[in-house]
């Protein structure tokens, strides 16, 4: 099988890129709770202590606000940390360094030194994860001056996604999703950077824009299958990267469907759907704003018992649904349609 | 029983006892040390006090200078504390690092720090350490090993932590120095991060400036009881305790514990009890607000470091140390008053590498 054929699931893709960049960078080291344990962080960790030594796949305290400080500490000695941790609610705990160092140092000491460090958090969902356990918090991070954000959403890109993060000179968070982590897809052997702040047009289409992220564009995609059945055209976007955002190719689109409709992986207010309306709305003003809407969490903490979970979140048929509304259908209602990826997976974890 | 009563006798007793292997006898060990301070004496004096002189000096041309709010910064003064980053300083090597606090005037000028980029920044002037964009409470020289200062209490401590264990990866025998207030170690990222440093037995001294107050809440508001040695020590790091603010016995303990640290034997922690003559930001004295008896202060400045360091000097060599330094700072403001503000093209940059 030529590489370029080859397929790998999310979480192997992620293992692929941090094993290829600690073997080419020895300044690459790994560390989080449970990194080195016999899961090895869904897999995406596996191992790499028995292959690199075990001072370059660590486990640590449960001390989140001091471990980001030492990841910011080691980055400005020249080492280049990747922080993991298993859910990304877990970085309300590490805020303070998150949002008054790591993102800061530069521009406080006007280059004089950075912070290259990588923080890895994914986002659980189904099987009861709950409140605590479900939270997407990149939109407070794309609202700090200072701090990149990425949201991978196939094999391919989390693994060119990764090999860049780690090799940027700035923080950033890389945001993962437990319920992405079985996708599979092409994913090239060789060593590769997929670029922040350029977005991948997955379907093109005329009628609506469609922007997704993370999970949710996934079901951004089944929408559209189901739309194209009742001849409404979908264009659906994943932005990959959220800080620095590609606007211009969401712009570019919406003024071709004339209609947007941002799905967002968390709550709207405040949201990545917010800021791309407002953007929007700015860059568009006298050409003529599209019809927009946003999706995302219900406005409520996550609950866990099955059935109002299932309408906490967008669904392919409600994204369908809101799509049809915004072109101007009436009274449709979209077929049910399976998401295999949260009937399947069973926890606990 | 932790023996932090400050008597150098009981310093090295905890030295020599609390290392991992015991290889010296306490008489080898105090020959070793009164041997370096012969030696050191000869000159010691002197350089200690070009530091401690500099850095007083410093901060009250600070204090002159404030009412003309030329130096548009808030400023947390080091006077009465500069003996324990001079101290302190004189144990580290040149290529040492070292983290500290807002309160950072003293550690960045004892570690080495430019001073004309210092008076630059606190003028927010383009030729400042950091271009104008940090001012005086981050300062930073990179070149003197002087790491970026913090104005979120206790959050540089990971950081250093964070870089000995860079250290230890790269096998390089530098070794960190991180300096915290008594504050800090109300904070729990100073547990988190004396936990980890232990446990990975990093090359790291943490140096706690206990002047007692945090803004104006004693420590005995904020703590059980004066235990910031028990601390160190709940978690395996080897303590002392120097309470006398003289500079020659923070540098004493601060040489045998880097010694130490330079031997493998990982972390070690020092409290240095000291006293903020001024307020806790800002260039005035601050009796006014009666957070502390006056009497506390007073003493304190009676035993001032500074004043007994200079008492000890030839006069002429006195005259000529304090001569070079006052053209130093005089040399320093000049070039602050004539440094550009930064174009306003640099608002823009730096936010990224």
């Amino acid at each position: 099988m030529s590489s370029a054929e080859r397929e790998l699931s999310y979480g192997e893709a992620l293992h692929e890129a941090v094993r290829q960049e600690m073997s080419r960078d020895s300044d690459v080291f790994v560390f989080g709770l449970g990194v080195d344990d016999a899961k090895g962080m869904y897999g995406t960790t596996a191992g790499l202590h028995e292959e690199f030594g075990a001072e370059r796949n660590f486990d640590t305290p449960l001390a989140e606000d001091a471990m980001t400080g030492v990841a910011i500490g080691a980055a400005l000695a020249g080492m280049r940390p990747i922080h993991v941790h298993q859910r990304m609610d877990f970085l309300l705990l590490c805020m303070n360094q998150l949002v008054n160092i790591a993102a800061k140092t530069s521009y406080m000491y006007a280059g004089a030194c950075n912070v290259p460090i990588v923080v890895r958090g994914i986002i659980g969902r189904s099987w009861g994860q709950g409140a605590q356990h479900s939270q997407a918090l990149h939109s407070f991070f794309m609202h700090i001056p200072g701090i990149k954000v990425v949201a991978p959403t196939t094999p391919h890109d989390a693994k060119g996604c990764l090999l860049a993060a780690i090799r940027d000179d700035n923080p950033v968070i890389f945001m993962e999703h437990r319920m992405l982590y079985g996708n599979r897809g092409v994913v090239p052997e060789e060593d590769y950077e997929v670029p922040f702040g350029q977005a991948r047009t997955l379907t093109e289409g005329s009628d609506v824009t469609i922007v997704g992220v993370s999970h949710m564009i996934v079901e951004c995609l089944r929408a559209a299958r189901v739309l194209r059945d009742t001849g409404v055209s979908a264009e659906v976007i994943d932005p990959v990267s959220l800080a620095p955002l590609d606007i211009g190719t969401i712009a570019a689109s919406a003024r071709k469907t004339n209609h947007l409709l941002v799905v967002d992986t968390s709550w709207t207010t405040c949201g990545t759907g917010s800021e791309i309306l407002a953007q929007l709305v700015e860059r568009l003003g006298e050409r003529g704003i599209p019809k927009m809407k946003r999706m995302g969490y219900a406005p409520t903490p996550c609950p866990t018992t099955r059935p109002l979970e299932d309408i906490y979140y967008p669904s392919g048929q409600s994204i369908a649904e809101a799509a049809y509304a915004l072109v101007g259908g009436k009274n449709w209602t979209a077929p049910q349609i399976e998401a295999r990826e949260i009937l399947e997976f069973r926890g606990p974890f | 029983m932790i023996p932090h009563n400050g008597d150098s006798k009981t310093i090295l007793d905890v030295v020599i006892f609390w290392s991992d292997a015991p290889i010296f006898s306490i008489n080898m060990v105090r020959l070793i040390l009164s041997t370096h301070r012969r030696n050191v004496s000869e000159n010691a004096d002197e350089t200690y006090y070009r530091s401690l002189y500099r850095i007083r000096r410093v901060e009250e041309e600070i204090v002159r200078l404030y009412p003309s709010d030329r130096i548009k910064s808030p400023v947390h003064l080091s006077i009465g504390q500069e003996s324990v980053s001079v101290g302190v300083c004189a144990a580290l090597a040149e290529d040492d690092i070292a983290f500290g606090t807002y309160r950072g005037h003293a550690l960045y000028l004892a570690k080495g720090g430019d001073l004309k980029a210092m008076m630059a920044e606190l003028y927010g002037k383009r030729d400042g350490c950091a271009r104008g964009k940090a001012g005086s409470m981050h300062l930073i020289d990179l070149g003197a090993g002087m790491m970026g200062t913090s104005a979120i209490v206790a959050t540089t401590i990971p950081h250093a932590v964070g870089y000995a264990l860079a250290l230890k990866m790269r096998r390089e025998d530098r070794i960190v120095a991180v300096f915290f207030g008594d504050g800090a170690a109300d904070e729990g990222v100073f547990h988190e991060s004396m936990n980890f440093a232990a446990l990975k037995k990093l090359p790291i001294l943490f140096v706690c400036e206990n002047n007692g107050y945090a803004i104006y809440s004693p420590v005995g508001d904020r703590m059980p009881a004066d235990n910031f040695c028990e601390r160190a020590e709940s978690y395996r790091i080897p303590s002392a305790r120097i309470e006398s603010g003289k500079t020659t016995e923070i540098r004493d303990a601060a040489a045998q514990a880097v010694a130490t640290i330079r031997e493998g034997a990982g972390p070690q922690f020092l409290e240095c009890l000291t006293a903020r003559w001024r307020d806790h930001v800002g260039p005035d004295e601050d009796r006014m607000w009666k957070y502390r008896p006056d009497s506390e202060l007073d003493d304190w400045i009676a035993r001032d470091d500074v004043a007994a360091t200079a008492s000890r000097l030839d006069k002429a060599r006195r005259t000529a140390i304090e001569t070079d330094i006052e053209q130093e700072i005089a040399d320093a403001i000049a070039f602050a008053e004539a440094s550009p503000y930064p174009a306003m093209e640099e608002l823009d940059e730096h936010v990224f590498r």
